[in-house]
């Protein structure tokens, strides 16, 4: 890895101040920028640490809404969102313990892997993306692989859930790496069933309409048991073709639909 | 470079380090803490585990200055002065819970902050709470048997040696 100048602010004014600068960039857990940085895939000039910043800590109950802060942890998360069972289930799958330790829900959703766990919950929960400059509605926010709606040192402060009457979040492994191959997370509304898929779109997570409108008349996994997936526009590797994805895709949203509450 | 202080195995330590210094360089070439293996360096294989404010972290993937004022743990801290092994390195010795011993500094940690959460974890808990932490030697049957005895399990109706 090339070497950077690194600081470490405590208030996010100040660290919007240190990421003015050309090539600086903000630090959450590392977990996935300090590889991508041994690999020289990024080199900023400066890093920017998020972890002293206190007003970016901490899980909050407002009402129908539950906070979360920028730099907390999966593991926090996983611990802390009781409110919010099937956020707090799935937060305690990502990766590993040690990579839930260090690895933020800002950085996961600022990076937006087509794989990772949060763009799936956060689409699912209608979820506000807060960041130092104004809040983003998450049907706004991902904006295809790797790729959202933020601004060029834009720091996600906070994302803002809103609790749902009952959901659930259904993960297929992929070993290795233990990203999901798919995830569906399902969650019921007063206004409306969402469902979010990761893991399966070449264009990263996305929100399957027939299956929502299928499940609005009837909250059931055999509302959804006929319906199919164009496998065009699916992730195809090694770990899985299209076709299995999309077919994936349909057994986890059923399986989400059953397990829900 | 900039000067990181933190206690490690509960002596003050410090450094002047580059930004990218990570935490396991600023272990094993600053402190000599050799114990703290890397395997992978990708965050892989949990050979680095170490604890930081007593929580299990890849000490391959986190930068030492941000562990500046922070309690770290290594496996040179477990043994007692004396050199006498702690319960989980003598259930791993005991268990045969190790073959080249290159994964067992990251899995005695990783052991160590799974049975602060969970003092006595089913067998299906180790395997899961263990998922970065890799072996290439054992097969891991031996050092699940080795945590669950180092919780005071009863152990005898696991896999055989
Ligand atoms: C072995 C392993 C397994 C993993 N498994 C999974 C998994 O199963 N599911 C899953 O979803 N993820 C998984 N991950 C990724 C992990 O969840 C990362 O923690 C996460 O993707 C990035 O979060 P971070 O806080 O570490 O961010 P960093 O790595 O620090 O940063 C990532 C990007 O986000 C930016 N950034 C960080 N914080 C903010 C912020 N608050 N505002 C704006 N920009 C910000 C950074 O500048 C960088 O571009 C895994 C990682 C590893 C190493
Ligand atoms: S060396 Fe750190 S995870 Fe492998
Ligand atoms: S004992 Fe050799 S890698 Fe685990």
């Amino acid at each position: 890895m090339y070497n950077f100048e690194f600081e470490k602010p405590s208030t996010v004014a100040d660290a919007v101040a240190a990421l003015a600068g050309d090539e600086a960039q903000a630090l959450g857990g590392g977990q996935t920028l300090i590889p991508t940085m041994k690999q020289r895939l990024a080199s900023p000039s400066k890093l920017v640490s998020l972890s002293g910043i206190t007003e970016m800590q901490g899980v909050q109950r407002e009402g129908a809404s539950l906070t979360i802060g920028g730099a907390v942890s999966h593991a926090d998360v996983a611990a802390q969102a009781t409110d919010y069972p099937a956020l707090a289930e799935m937060a305690g799958h990502i990766g590993d313990p040690a990579v839930r330790n260090r690895g933020t829900i800002g950085g996961s959703l600022a990076n937006n892997d087509p794989s990772a766990d949060y763009p799936a919950a956060a689409l699912a929960s209608a979820a506000t993306v807060v960041t130092n400059a104004r809040e983003i509605a998450a049907d706004d926010y991902f904006q295809g692989m790797f790729d959202t709606a933020l601004e060029d040192g834009e720091i996600i402060t906070g994302v803002k859930f809103l609790v749902p009457q009952a959901a659930n979040y259904q993960k297929f492994v992929q070993p290795a790496s233990r990203f999901a191959l798919v995830g569906v997370f399902v969650a019921k509304h007063a206004d409306g069933v969402r469902v979010a898929v990761t893991g399966a779109s070449e264009e990263g997570v996305f929100r399957w309409s027939e299956a929502e409108a299928a499940l609005d008349a009837d909250f059931s996994a055999d509302a959804i048991a006929g319906l199919t997936l164009d496998p065009s526009g699916m992730i195809g590797d090694l770990h899985g073709t299209k076709e299995y994805r999309a077919h994936l895709v349909g057994v986890m949203t059923k399986r989400a639909v059953a397990a829900a509450d | 470079m900039a000067k990181v202080s933190m206690t490690v195995n509960g002596k003050a330590a410090s450094a002047d380090v580059e930004g990218r210094t990570l935490l396991v360089s600023f272990l094993r070439e600053e402190l000599g803490l050799t114990g703290v293996h890397v395997g992978c360096d990708t965050s892989q294989c949990g050979a680095c585990v170490v604890h930081v404010d007593g929580k299990a972290v890849k000490s391959c993937t986190m930068l030492a200055l941000e562990a500046e004022g922070s309690e770290v743990a290594t496996i040179e801290g477990q043994a007692a002065e004396d050199g006498s092994l702690n319960t989980i390195q003598a259930a791993f010795q005991e268990h045969h819970g190790l073959q080249c011993g290159f994964c067992t500094p990251g899995m005695v940690m990783s052991a160590a902050a799974l049975l602060k959460d969970n003092p006595k974890p089913s067998e299906q808990e180790i395997r899961t709470y263990l998922e970065g932490n890799l072996c290439r030697c054992t097969g891991y049957h031996n050092i699940v048997k080795s945590i669950m005895a180092a919780s005071g399990q009863d152990v005898s109706a696991l896999a055989a040696e």
